[in-house]
């Protein structure tokens, strides 16, 4: 059954991007740590580490694909995911800095000291072991998403109101993190960490190492999504995005079709927190901007929602201008980012990867079949609750 | 025992003489010789010539009693007298007037412990509780009320004898009922009587001297003070919940204010704007240039400039509305999510202009004289600037309702909200309601920004400040319905200065967004869901 499932997901495409990602989880390491600095074809390791943080970005953008681009589920709070799994991440290292902070104390971090904390907190328990640690990054924004997408889904929060109670529960996280109280490094979040598994963060090993594991974890993530886009449970995702009330109305569960596309994308969400934090040497409350969870749907956008590979191509190729923008015109980065927004919506509805298909396959598909309206076109993917009335094609209004 | 000496002084002096105004000429005591005698007196001497200065009731002794008191009277060694000394000027101690000893002045201080001190501070309230000026005399009877001793009560009660200010007299009546609650030879109905008196009196301090009282007090007068603090303790409650209320009041009217536009572009169109917090924030950079041109140019009318600014930058933000419906948002109609991040977009960039013209520092604009200030209404503080708010945002929203349910426009636009293709059927105009609403919306959005100028800074970032809080109010009132937008605005405001106290500011606002939450869980269509096929899901 799995390996059904394992053999259906890996279509041409689906090879052919884990191919790539695997190649690159081999071919970056070597080319920083086999050729030597200064000659062609090096790669210097701040640039490992940029690129490491880019599949990271990936993976969440990857993640959100799956719930927008698949399941039609507008989420305005995946940097929640992302940065709850970041956290755990965090706490791990900040646990291995033993006695090498500014206070010395073997197991308070530093800023718990500065608070005149006497003990860890329960919650910081276990958190010394690395698998403890990398088992919280998947159940903590795992858990949140079931039980938020539970209550959301079953009393049938659709469209923008889900999108904007999201962006509550960010917000709220936001607010919550920046407290000293709730212990969790309040407004500086968690950094200066020393050591992962024994190795030191900063070395050029351990980045190589972090590096080929994003790698390795985007190319796991795609596999994951392939199958699951490929399943049927995949194909009822697509019809809950097209028309949910007829989906619903078909006999589907549609609420358990969402929670499940929820859940994974926030664990996949919180797998690429925990890969980013140990990359960038902090995580502070800023990553739960509500902001950043938007900036997420763009890379989406941009590289085109409803197809694997869009996603991973949107978050690198924006975060390469970002990192461009920032460094040679940071007036104009939000002057470009906005741009970018309006851009892409008004004129790119299916991004980078549908750009071919829209300058070329448009004409080919009108030559073939001139007259016949298509569809669940992508007119109708937002207004679930409006396709029960206007379902049938030939009475859509003229909008 | 030197207090003592001093107490029994005081009490017999003030039993002597029998009022204040005839004291100074009965008194048989030669200020000025006394004063001189201070250079060289021991303390027990000074002690006698405090008793004797203040006995003569004669403010004029005052200045030297302080000085004394603060160790800045002097003796000069060279001539023997005795002057002030207050920092470089040397003045006479009785007349005021400046005095010049010459070069071979040699000052030493005349030295004070605190038990004179004491003794001086004692002399003086007891000399000030008889003053002609009644401010003066109420000043010292609550310093009685403050330091309660039970040496003072046949002073207090001479006074209160002679007291012709009811207001004073309370006061003093109150010092009277304190120095008895804790003064140890009063019996007990004179303390169980004097808890009242205390209630009555000493105002917002009441719990506290009670509270400190209840310590020492005899249990037969414990259960007459606790039932006093507890009463008063009631008080307090209901005084500082209608505190918070209006605190909340003013919240929800800035939260309605800024969510009354979103509202009617949400609820018309379907539209989210994420540019919302932005088209306040052009209005209120409108205001600080309305108000810069007027300062430049038309000095006199700057009381006025808000009130002009009003309309231009209902104007301004009405017409960058109408240019972004027009521009962008009509092209993306039925795709609310794709707007939602067109507009976002929109938002990076007007902040950014915004930034790039004006710079990220925060801009000043001047409050007008009749918004500033405060007033006390029954002991609630009210600030102008914070009342005016809340009247503006109630003619906003009247207004509002007026233009939906009275105008030809309003009718349209009611008729698109609910049943869009039988709207357009019967003829109306839908693209050009659409741009109406939304540059009404828009519109309405800088008037919020004219108002948030007054509590608020005025940066590219005032937007980003209210647009999430904006789409909670609209979301937990109800889409497409103002009413459920007022209530809504209104209930998060005073919901969340209700949690303040308890929670904290930051907890509590993260205690409201999880209550929307879960609301929305309950109610996913919000507060005052519309009702209708066209929303059926």
């Amino acid at each position: 059954m799995l390996t059904q499932a394992l053999f259906r997901a890996l279509d041409k495409k689906a090879v052919w991007v884990i191919g790539i990602f695997l190649a690159v989880a081999v071919l970056v390491p070597m080319a920083n740590l086999l050729i030597p600095p200064g000659q062609f074809g090096h790669v210097p390791t701040y640039l490992v580490s940029l690129l490491g943080k880019y599949l990271s970005y990936a993976i969440l953008a990857l993640a959100l694909d799956l719930v927008w681009g698949y399941c039609g589920i507008l989420s305005l709070g995946h940097s929640a995911f992302f940065a709850l799994g970041g956290y755990a991440m965090g706490m791990y290292l900040m646990r291995q800095i033993g006695t090498r902070g500014v206070y010395g104390n073997p197991t308070l971090p530093d800023f718990m000291v500065f608070l005149n904390w006497k003990e860890l907190p329960w919650y910081w328990l276990g958190f010394d072991n690395f698998w403890f640690a990398m088992a919280m990054v998947v159940v903590v924004p795992g858990l949140l998403a079931f039980i938020f997408g539970f209550f959301a889904f079953r009393s049938r929060v659709t469209g923008v109101y889900l999108s904007i109670i999201t962006q509550a529960m960010t917000f709220a996280l936001l607010l919550a993190f920046f407290r000293n109280d709730m212990g969790f490094g309040g407004n500086n979040g968690l950094t200066d960490f020393k050591d992962i598994l024994g190795a030191p963060v900063q070395a050029q090993s351990t980045r190589v190492i972090l590096f080929a594991a994003t790698a390795i974890a985007l190319a796991l993530s795609v596999l994951v999504c392939s199958m699951i886009v490929n399943s049927k449970l995949g194909k009822v995702m697509v019809a809950v995005r097209d028309a949910e009330s007829r989906t619903r109305f078909i006999g589907y569960r549609v609420e358990y079709v969402k929670l499940f596309a929820f859940t994974v994308s926030a664990i996949m969400a919180g797998i690429a927190g925990a890969l980013y934090v140990p990359q960038v040497g902090i995580i502070n409350p800023g990553e739960f901007e509500p902001g950043n969870s938007i900036e997420v749907v763009i890379w989406t956008a941009v590289g085109g929602r409803g197809t694997l590979i869009g996603p991973i191509i949107g978050a690198i190729v924006v975060n390469l201008g970002k990192s461009w923008f920032t460094s040679a015109l940071p007036e104009f980065w939000l002057f470009a980012l906005g741009a970018l927004f309006i851009f892409v919506t008004l004129f790119l509805p299916k991004g980078i990867v549908g750009l071919w298909k829209q300058l070329f396959g448009i004409r080919r598909k009108k030559a073939e079949e001139p007259a016949l309206p298509t569809p669940a076109q992508s007119v109708d993917i937002e207004r679930g609750e409006d396709s029960a009335t206007f379902d049938n094609p030939q009475i859509r209004p003229a909008e | 025992m030197l207090t003592h000496l001093l107490r029994l002084a005081l009490l017999t002096l003030s039993l002597l003489l029998p009022s204040q105004i005839a004291r100074a000429q009965d008194a048989a005591v030669d200020i000025p010789a006394q004063i001189a005698a201070m250079g060289e007196a021991s303390l027990k001497e000074l002690t006698q010539i405090v008793v004797e200065l203040a006995s003569t009731g004669d403010n004029g002794v005052v200045p030297v009693l302080t000085a004394l008191a603060d160790g800045n009277l002097y003796l000069d060694e060279a001539s023997g007298r005795v002057v002030i000394q207050n920092g470089s000027t040397i003045t006479d101690p009785l007349t005021g007037e400046a005095v010049d000893l010459g070069a071979e002045a040699d000052l030493s201080r005349i030295r004070v412990n605190n038990g004179l001190r004491r003794d001086i501070s004692a002399a003086l309230s007891g000399m000030t509780l008889m003053s002609d000026n009644p401010a003066t005399r109420l000043a010292a009877a609550q310093g009685f009320l403050s330091k309660p001793d039970a040496a003072n009560l046949p002073l207090l009660d001479e006074a209160i004898a002679a007291e012709t200010d009811a207001n004073v007299r309370g006061a003093m009546q109150a010092a009277r009922a304190v120095t008895i609650l804790t003064s140890e030879d009063a019996s007990i109905e004179d303390k169980n009587a004097a808890v009242p008196q205390v209630v009555a009196g000493a105002g917002r301090n009441a719990i506290t001297i009670l509270t400190g009282a209840l310590a020492d007090a005899p249990d037969e007068v414990k259960p007459t003070i606790e039932a006093a603090i507890a009463g008063l303790e009631q008080g307090r409650a209901v005084w500082g919940a209608l505190q918070n209320v209006w605190f909340g009041v003013s919240l929800g009217s800035v939260l309605l204010l800024a969510a009354i536009g979103l509202a009617i572009t949400f609820g018309v169109m379907g539209v989210i704007n994420m540019a919302h917090g932005e088209m306040v924030m052009l209005g209120a950079y409108t205001t600080f240039l309305v108000q810069l041109v007027i300062r430049q140019n038309f000095p006199g009318l700057l009381d006025y400039s808000l009130l002009i600014a009003l309309p231009v930058a209902f104007l301004v933000t009405g017409a960058i509305g109408v240019g972004i419906e027009r521009g962008i948002i009509r092209w993306l109609y039925g795709r609310p999510l794709e707007t939602l991040l067109a507009t976002w977009g929109l938002s990076l960039i007007l902040q950014q202009t915004v930034r790039s013209i004006f710079g990220p520092t925060n801009q000043m604009v001047i409050a007008p004289t009749w918004m500033s200030g405060s007033t006390d209404f029954f002991g609630l503080a009210i600030t102008y600037n914070r009342f005016w708010i809340v009247i503006f945002a109630l003619i906003v929203f009247f207004m509002l309702l007026l233009i939906l349910n009275r105008t030809p426009l309003g009718l349209q636009m009611r008729a698109v909200t609910q049943n869009r293709r039988m709207a357009s059927a019967m003829g109306i105009r839908t693209p050009f309601v659409d741009a109406m609403t939304f540059g009404l919306g828009s519109g309405i959005a800088g008037l919020a920004g004219v108002a948030l100028t007054q509590i608020d800074n005025i940066s590219p970032n005032l937007g980003q400040n209210y647009i999430i809080d904006s789409f909670m109010v609209v979301v937990f009132g109800g889409v497409g319905n103002l009413w459920g937008t007022f209530v809504g605005a209104l209930t998060l405001g005073v919901a969340n200065k209700f949690l303040e106290p308890y929670a904290g500011a930051v907890l509590g606002k993260i205690l409201i967004l999880v209550l929307i939450i879960l609301f929305i869980q309950r109610r996913p269509r919000g507060l005052f869901a519309l009702k209708g096929r066209a929303i059926e899901q």
